[in-house]
């Protein structure tokens, strides 16, 4: 199988004053069609910059070099104007924050339609009706009046419901979650894993899921990515890295959310809280 | 959102009273008898003792402090600010409202300048931060704001009316009056927009939104305009609305350098002939207009964010 992208020796580096500060290593990894690459690493490990230098999302002061090949075409060279075109169809991405990531002073409807505009060639009215059919499939009551309301009006869970509806319904060959549950409650978490584990069985899309929760992989994730200070720690399937990590820096990680599990299901008093 | 802006106009009667009440005092606390004052400036040949009373008497000076307060307040009230002391046949009222026009004009293509001006500068300086261009624009807002505006506006008669002989040096009534005077008032303005606009832009284009736009694949000038832009403009919205009353209170300089016969110059003759119904009016008349553009651009905005209406439901 023809992986959807793959990634070959990417390094990315923070310029300032003429000297190059290496953020992220070389790293490599493949998503095919119907699987789920997750990214695990702490905070300030690379995951989500080495996604965001792939997506030409990065300001102008990183520098990039590596390859990353798409639809056989290598993203990192292209340009702005490029990668901008393949954003947000063929790549779709979820970010971390669904509260702060629409604009405060526009309708949840003026956000999905313009990008809607900018993608397709729909009429105005195809592309209301499109907007509803997104929150509907998202099993959002009253989409007449939820496409009506402003940013702030709407839940944490439900705008990142609607992102990850916007997301699905351009039918991208690649979703890319970076931390999708990380800034919401335990309860919507719960449900919006639901989410993306059906798009997961539902759809043919590849998926690269980025967390630093361990128990979150686990639930979705084919292929398992370690990261640590911008290096490749570990690779391979979930149960691998679960029960034998390789790299120190994984036993580490496996260790401490073991002891943890282990500390929570001794207050609790029964086990098998955390599937595998 | 209605009993919003009902309780900010009622809100602001107790502000106007506390400044009309500063503004009495400060005015009275002034160390020369406004009585003595009167006799001089009306050319009185001898100042008697009885005279002072007498006129104290006619001004009403004698009666306690609170009483004149609450007197000269309900006079205020029904637009009645008493008679110039200097020219005992002018109403104070007839003075501002024969000064007010012209600094209106002034303040007020004054603001067209700032705005026309700094939104388009402080835009592209944010779009290309650190370019050659922003890096020039910043070295003049630097030297701008370090410059004071009388200095500025003797500056330009210089250059531009003694050395070129382009525009006139002084007074009013055709255009190109107008321009050296609300240039003179803009130019520490602009500095001070281009650099708000400039630095709200760039906060906000750090913003999750911006990100989400670009991961949208939204064009670059999309971006730019309908949202970094419009976020911006939204946090200054207040700041451009206060400068309003700031134009008319700042002109005072200018219309003294440019002999503009505005309610600068007014005051400022007013202040040399210790005419202290006209000081204590022009005072007052700024302070209600800083209260009422405050007020005013606070409901603005709150009409204007989503996120400060108040829905009815």
């Amino acid at each position: 199988m023809e992986p959807v992208l793959e990634v070959k020796n990417l390094v990315v580096g923070h310029c300032r004053k003429k000297q190059i500060q290496p953020i992220i290593k070389g790293i490599d990894f493949k998503v095919f069609p119907g699987q789920c690459l997750g990214i695990l690493g702490e905070s300030g490990s690379g995951k989500s910059m080495s996604l965001k230098a792939v997506m030409g999302l990065l300001g102008a002061d990183f520098s990039v070099t590596g390859e990353a090949f798409f639809g056989g075409e290598n993203l990192i060279g292209k340009t702005k104007e490029q990668l901008r075109q393949i954003r947000g169809k063929r790549v779709a991405m979820i970010l971390q924050n669904p509260m702060t990531c629409f604009d405060p002073l526009y309708r949840i409807e003026d956000q999905l339609s313009e990008t809607y505009r900018e993608h397709t060639d729909l009429g105005r009215k195809e592309i209301y009706e499109k907007s509803l059919a997104v929150l509907i499939a998202m099993q959002i009551k009253n989409p007449e009046e939820v496409v009506k309301k402003y940013p702030h009006q709407l839940s944490g869970g439900m705008l990142q419901r609607i992102m990850i509806g916007l997301s699905m319904s351009m039918e991208p060959d690649l979703l890319i979650a970076d931390e999708p549950t990380t800034a919401i409650d335990a309860i919507t978490q719960f449900e919006i894993m639901k989410e993306f584990i059906r798009i997961k069985k539902e759809s043919n899309t590849a998926m690269i899921f980025i967390s630093h929760d361990l128990a979150v992989i686990s639930a979705i994730s084919d292929e398992v990515l370690v990261l640590n200070k911008g290096k490749m720690a570990d690779q391979g399937s979930f149960r691998q890295i679960y029960e034998q990590p390789k790299d120190p820096y994984t036993r580490l990680l496996v260790e401490k959310k073991k002891s943890v599990m282990d500390q929570y299901h001794r207050v609790l008093g029964r086990k098998g809280v955390m599937s595998q | 959102m209605k009993s919003y802006i009902v309780n900010r106009i009622l809100s602001a009667i107790p502000l106007l009273l506390m400044i009309s009440f500063l503004c009495f005092v400060f005015i009275n606390m002034i160390p020369s008898d406004p009585a003595e004052v009167a006799l001089r400036v009306r050319q009185t040949p001898v100042i008697t003792e009885e005279a002072i009373l007498q006129v104290r008497e006619e001004l009403g000076l004698n009666d306690p402090y609170l009483v004149r307060y609450l007197r000269w307040v309900g006079d205020c009230l029904k637009l009645d600010f008493g008679v110039s002391y200097t020219n005992p046949s002018r109403t104070v009222l007839g003075e501002i409202s024969r000064c007010f026009p012209a600094t209106f004009v002034l303040a007020m293509s004054s603001l067209v300048i700032v705005i026309v001006l700094s939104l388009p500068i402080g835009f592209f300086c944010a779009v290309y931060k650190d370019s050659l261009f922003d890096r020039i624009v910043r070295g003049i807002v630097f030297m701008t704001t370090a410059m004071p505006a009388y200095w500025v506006g003797l500056l330009l008669i210089w250059l531009i009316s003694i050395k070129w002989d382009l525009l006139p040096t002084s007074g009013s009534g055709t255009i190109k009056h107008l321009i050296l005077p609300s240039l003179t008032v803009a130019l520490t303005y602009i500095s001070t927009y281009i650099r708000l606009i400039r630095n709200n832009m760039l906060e906000n284009m750090k913003e999750d939104y911006v990100l989400y736009a670009n991961v949208r694949g939204l064009k670059q000038s999309t971006i730019l305009v309908r949202h970094i832009l419009k976020n911006s403009l939204h946090t200054c919205i207040v700041a451009i609305g206060m400068s309003v009353p700031q134009l008319m209170a700042g002109t005072i300089v200018v219309e003294n350098v440019f002999a503009w016969p505005g309610l600068g110059k007014l005051c400022i003759a007013s202040i040399f002939n210790r005419d202290y119904p006209v000081i204590q009016t022009y005072v007052l008349l700024i302070g209600t207009l800083f209260v009422v553009f405050n007020l005013l651009f606070d409901i603005i905005q709150s009409i204007a964010d989503p996120r400060l209406r108040r829905e009815v439901s």
